[in-house]
């Protein structure tokens, strides 16, 4: 199965309106960072992850780690347009008796861990990568992170951890959408110069634009990125990405879109 | 309750500039004016409770009184050895504050629903614990917390709770506050469950005739003793509520008063079990799954008051 470039578009661009419905009709909060990571995603589940909708639990499948839980709106979005979980329990997002929750549970099919609590996905990648490793598992773990939870000192334990076991099997992936809860990260807690930070916890880094889908497919179908070291993928993204009027605005990060603004959201993605 | 409380603690910070308000990356639209007005008596620490918990014990030190803030579980548990070693180790005059007190953010998920914060905080040596029943009591809580500084952990709903206490109330951190009068039975209650704990007491009254004392312990430490052995010798039964575990929480301590003093009463805790939800919802589902609403409520209490009967 080869899935090319318009593909992986098509398939962000479903993401984007599952997540705008969804935060819609629950009148939820995120949809900014919901966005943001929706070219990630398409291009994790669409090209790049060893996953098996049919056998979430194959043991050699490779792991995919939400530590920004509060963003499900798109991963639960990904998992039903790849077949993990039926289309129309999108529909139960935020609903009384649903296993959708506001942040990303183990309930639905094909997620590996449950987060909300910021901080908790590098760890837990960690003792994944380090499992499947001893155990010579060709499997890989991919963590995809927020900027703003790059604030928890628990990120940079996991960072030093990952560096000194070397594990080569383990990628992290930032959504460095340069906007978190109470305003911009530069503003708020800086973190430049970011690359130069996990270079000096020994990881390989790369920079790219989060929302170039051939440079995101490209950087990450060739990790290892160096040899006896992890990966971590810094992307440029925009909060709010694929919808004009919530690019780069904190609002979105509560607001969910009215009828209104969701009419006008999906018009412009059709149009594209 | 947190509009009570931002708008005491902004009443307080105007006159007293050792008041300072950290909070965890959160806050939108809560924050916003106290930070404005009082550059100096505030911090975003990020989203690092550890070291925002570690740094509001470090400004005490250096003469402050330190609020923080964040959501549930944040500012409680993940940080939970800079809590006991840092603030009450030290006696540091800090208060944390959390919005979200048991299933405020229901629909969030596990991560977000804070059921055991009051039982773990209130172990904790020289720690106060406070879980206001409405935005009054928030209030009043806010005040009395900010005059004796802490350690002290304030425990919040979010916005919009409804308000229960119509009158003016006499608020004494470690003192209930009688919200219903009645000799048949009591209920003793925390937190934002005061509301439906009055509206099934009100229901007992007219469909039952039951006359059920009504207590908001907002101070679950220290606990008003006298009140629940008065409670207990006039009213002969008593039974907890509490959006929280039953381990350990406002149950726990209540029950250990009445074993402690050697009266034998029918007893009933109802809260939260020890497991968490496979499914979750609005606070109201979550509280309905658990004998938390008006329709749970009533029916335990009776069942309780039928077995004293028999
Ligand atoms: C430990 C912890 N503290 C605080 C929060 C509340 N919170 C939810 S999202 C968020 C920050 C949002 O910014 P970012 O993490 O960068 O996410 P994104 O912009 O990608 O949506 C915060 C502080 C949390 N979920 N976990």
């Amino acid at each position: 199965m080869t899935t090319t470039t318009e593909d992986i578009r098509g398939l962000a661009r479903r993401i984007r309106a599952h997540s705008l419905r969804m935060t819609h009709s629950a009148r939820s909060s995120h949809i900014g960072g919901a966005l943001s990571m929706a070219d990630l995603l398409a291009a994790l589940y669409g090209r790049v992850l060893r996953v098996d909708a049919g056998r979430p639990n194959w043991p050699e499948r490779d792991r995919f780690v939400l530590s920004k839980g509060h963003a499900c709106a798109s991963l639960y979005a990904t998992l039903a347009e790849t077949g993990f979980i039926p289309v129309e329990t999108l529909s139960t997002f935020y609903t009384d008796g649903t296993t959708l929750a506001g942040h990303v549970t183990t309930g639905a099919a094909g997620v590996e861990v449950s987060t909300g609590s910021l901080g908790h996905g590098l760890p837990l990648a960690c003792g994944m990568a380090l499992a499947l490793a001893r155990d010579e598992s060709p499997s890989r773990v991919f963590a995809l992170l927020s900027d703003g939870e790059c604030d928890e000192g628990s990120t940079w334990e996991a960072a030093l951890f990952g560096g000194h076991h070397q594990l080569t099997n383990l990628i992290a992936i930032i959504d460095y959408n340069k906007i978190q809860s109470l305003g911009h990260v530069a503003d708020v807690m800086a973190l430049e110069p970011f690359g130069a930070k996990w270079s000096a916890f020994g990881w390989a880094v790369a920079e790219i634009d989060g929302h170039d889908i051939d440079a995101i497919v490209r950087t990450l179908e060739t990790v290892p990125l160096e040899q006896h070291k992890p990966t971590c993928v810094i992307a440029h993204t925009v909060k709010g990405r694929g919808v004009s009027f919530m690019e780069g605005l904190l609002t979105y990060h509560y607001k969910p879109p009215s009828d209104d603004e969701l009419a006008r959201a999906l018009d412009e993605l059709e149009g594209r | 309750m947190r509009t009570a409380f931002i708008k005491a603690l902004t009443h307080v910070a105007a006159s007293d500039p050792r008041i300072t308000l950290v909070v965890g990356d959160l806050g939108y639209s809560v924050i916003e004016e106290f930070a404005r007005r009082f550059p100096r008596q505030f911090v975003n620490a990020g989203v690092a409770e550890q070291n925002m918990t570690g740094l509001a014990a470090g400004m005490a030190l250096a003469g402050r009184r330190v609020f923080t803030y964040s959501i549930g579980n944040f500012p409680t548990l993940r940080c939970l050895e800079q809590v006991r070693n840092d603030v009450c180790y030290h006696g540091a005059a800090v208060t944390i504050v959390t919005v979200g007190g048991g299933f405020a953010y229901g629909a969030l998920g596990a991560s977000h629903h804070a059921t055991e914060d009051i039982a773990i905080m209130r172990t904790l040596p020289r720690m106060t614990v406070v879980a206001p029943g409405d935005p009054v009591e928030a209030g009043h809580a806010t005040y009395a917390l900010a005059e004796a500084g802490g350690p002290a952990y304030l425990r919040l709903g979010k916005a919009g709770e409804p308000v229960v206490h119509d009158g003016p109330i006499a608020f004494e951190i470690g003192r209930a506050i009688t919200v219903r009068g009645g000799s048949d039975l009591t209920l003793i209650t925390t937190g934002g469950m005061l509301h439906n704990v009055v509206r099934a007491r009100d229901a007992l009254a007219t469909t039952h005739r039951v006359q059920a004392r009504v207590l908001s312990m907002h101070s679950i430490k220290p606990i008003d003793r006298e009140a629940i052995l008065a409670a207990a010798s006039e009213t002969g039964a008593i039974v907890t509520v509490e959006e929280h575990s039953v381990i350990g929480g406002l149950g726990g301590a209540v029950s250990e008063v009445l074993a402690e003093s050697g009266v034998g009463i029918p007893f009933r805790r109802i809260g939260i079990p020890s497991a968490f939800d496979t499914v979750v919802g609005s606070q109201e589902y979550l509280r309905g799954r658990h004998g938390l609403t008006v329709e749970g409520l009533v029916p335990a209490i009776e069942g309780l008051l039928l077995g004293a009967r028999r």
